[in-house]
């Protein structure tokens, strides 16, 4: 008797276009009320694996089952019960903003009043009341996206895909969304959610894989991730550039767990960083500026693969 | 100022839901389109009244004086009016049914994604497809009507029959709307359509015996023209119009539109299906 409170279960799952492999076999498991991650750059996969979830991509190998189901044969069953934000908006901009609700209402059969009704809820929700009767088009890409999640929402759905819920959007509006995520996982909606925002997977996901090349580089929580990859604490050096490279090989002395040599900067893992800048100074280095922080999954991402998540 | 979330819906629905039926599935992709028509049905109304009465008046009738002047012996003794009317209804349907087949469809899935929108919600692409065919019928069946009437308006119609020729207009609207939109989803650059419209569209438009018999052309063009769709289309159109119609010529006619238009809904199945789920 599989367990019914894992939503999704994916084994091996595999994505190819062509001779190109997507996702390259990967695991997991979606448990009900979690907020679930893929964090991972450009390319690593995640709008992929979020469309075979979403039951419009089938998958080339592996396997998949959604709510108990199987997304080939039971793909308008499942979407039924999903709600998606995929990467691009797919509004009809050229409609308001309450006639885009009420469209996609009925694509999923419910009828006019649950609509209208509903759609009073999610617009204050999202905070677009005031813009139910305004065309789509002229909305700016925070409002459009706020809209896109209202809609996702509008069959009140048992897991709700967001991909990439915030690229593009500026920091205030990426706020205004991340508190609109929160509230909704509060009340108990499911979230999958794909970013290379390290700080939204930080804040929204109780559980994450991180993603690279198609495959699942690590997963865990964001805590059991960052004590498992990095240090409690990181040293960040600026050098002028022309002594970049020398001040890096005589930090190699200070033996820190882990030394990262950027372009810009010179990152060091260390348990305390104030005590390692003290030994950075006694080595006679002079950094333009220093910086200690707590470790974050970018480092872990840095970690994983040497690369660096945001450019 | 603190708006509550939604909450999710906890339990699942109890027992296997029945599945609707992809009638219904293809009805909310059709409602989407006629919310969508709303915005533009005004404008549309006015060119689907304007177009035939400027190419019944400048055509039928001022060009016409002149062809009956000179003896309507090929045309059957009939005004030149009457003879061009239902031509003209076959070739504003196709005219209508590959509009409808072309810039909307790959606007929807290139431009305004809405396609999309409608394959992550429990339709399938092909009750995507279904929807906006069924959209598309009720374009034609509105040009056609208004067609009709100004026809009516103009005296042009000569036999009850005519009424027949209404959903034989339609079907012959089908015939191309099917198939164009089934490659239409194909499509990715705009420039396709100028193809369509250039090689497609006018040849057949001046050509299929819409303006003139088909007798008239040159022997080695006469089979060409009648393989083309909108002459079937045309030739029964104008003999439902005179009332000469005979049930072995409506078959044929028909049947042929009908295959064409099957077939493309056949095909249109797979490729929504290809473009829509990668
Ligand atoms: N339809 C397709 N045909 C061919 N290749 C594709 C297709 N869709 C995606 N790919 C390729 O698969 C890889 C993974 O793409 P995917 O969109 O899943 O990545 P992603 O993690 O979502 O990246 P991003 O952060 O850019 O959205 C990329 O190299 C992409 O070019
Ligand atoms: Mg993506």
């Amino acid at each position: 008797m599989p367990d019914p409170e894992v939503l999704i279960r994916a084994k091996d799952l595999t994505k190819r276009f062509g001779d190109f492999t997507a996702v390259d076999g990967i695991d997991f498991e979606l448990r009900r009320g979690e907020a679930f991650g893929f964090l991972g750059p450009n390319g690593a996969g995640k709008s992929s694996t979020m469309r075979m979830i979403g039951c419009v991509s089938p998958r080339s190998g592996g396997e998949l089952s959604i709510l108990g189901m199987d997304p080939v044969a039971d793909g308008p069953a499942i979407r039924a019960r999903l709600g998606v934000v995929p990467q691009e908006d797919t509004l009809d901009v050229e409609l308001t903003v309450r006639e885009n609700l009420l469209i996609y209402g009925r694509y999923f059969g419910l009828p006019r009043n649950v609509i209208s009704e509903r759609t009073d809820q999610l617009l204050e929700f999202v905070q677009l009341t005031d813009r139910g009767a305004d065309q789509v088009e002229p909305l700016s890409g925070g409002l459009k996206r706020r809209l896109t999640i209202a809609r996702s929402l509008i069959n009140e759905p048992e897991i709700l895909l967001l991909d990439e819920p915030t690229t593009g959007l500026d920091p205030q509006a990426r706020h205004v969304v991340w508190d609109r995520l929160f509230r909704l996982k509060q009340r108990g909606v499911t979230l999958v959610l794909t970013t290379h925002y390290m700080d939204e997977a930080e804040q929204l996901c109780d559980r994450l894989v991180v993603m690279d090349g198609g495959r699942i580089a690590a997963a865990g929580s964001p805590r059991e991730l960052i004590e498992q990859y990095s240090t409690a604490e990181v040293l960040e050096l600026r050098f002028d550039p022309g002594e970049h490279e020398q001040a890096a090989e005589k930090l190699a002395d200070l033996r820190a767990q882990r030394t990262e040599v950027l372009a810009d900067r010179i990152l060091l893992y260390i348990p305390n960083g104030d005590i390692a800048l003290t030994a950075v100074r006694d080595l006679g280095l002079v950094p333009l500026t220093s910086l200690v922080r707590r470790s974050t999954l970018e480092d872990v991402f840095l970690r994983l693969t040497g690369r660096q998540l945001e450019d | 100022m603190a708006p509550q979330a939604p909450a999710a819906r906890q339990a699942p629905p109890a027992g296997p839901v029945p599945a609707p039926s992809s009638w219904s599935f293809a009805v909310r992709e059709f409602r989407y389109w006629t919310t969508n028509y709303r915005r533009t049905w005004r404008g549309s109304i006015y060119s689907s009244v304007l177009s035939p009465v400027l190419y019944l008046a400048a055509i039928g009738v001022g060009l016409g004086t002149l062809v009956n002047k000179h003896g309507s012996a090929r045309l059957g003794h009939i005004s030149y009016l009457a003879f061009l009317a239902p031509g003209l209804l076959a070739a504003a349907a196709m005219e209508t049914g590959i509009g409808e087949s072309t810039y909307p469809v790959l606007g929807s899935v290139k431009w305004r994604r809405t396609y999309y929108a409608a394959a992550a919600s429990p339709l399938r692409p092909a009750d995507v497809f279904h929807g906006h065919l069924l959209f598309t019928t009720m374009r034609l069946v509105m040009n056609c009507a208004v067609f009709l009437a100004v026809m009516a308006a103009f005296g042009a119609v000569k036999s009850a029959w005519v009424i027949a020729a209404f959903p034989v207009a339609v079907l012959t609207g089908l015939a191309f709307a099917a198939p164009i939109e089934a490659w239409a989803i194909m499509v990715t650059k705009d420039t396709s359509f100028a193809m369509i419209f250039r090689f497609g569209l006018i040849p057949l438009f001046l050509f299929s015996g819409t303006f003139f018999p088909v007798s008239q052309l040159p022997g080695w063009a006469q089979p060409i023209a009648y393989g083309t769709p909108l002459w079937h289309g045309v030739a029964l159109c104008r003999s439902l119009s005179l009332g000469t119609a005979t049930i072995g010529e409506t078959l044929l006619h028909v049947g042929y539109l009908a295959a064409l238009a099957a077939a493309g809904i056949a095909i249109g199945n797979r490729t929504y299906r290809r473009r829509l789920y990668v």
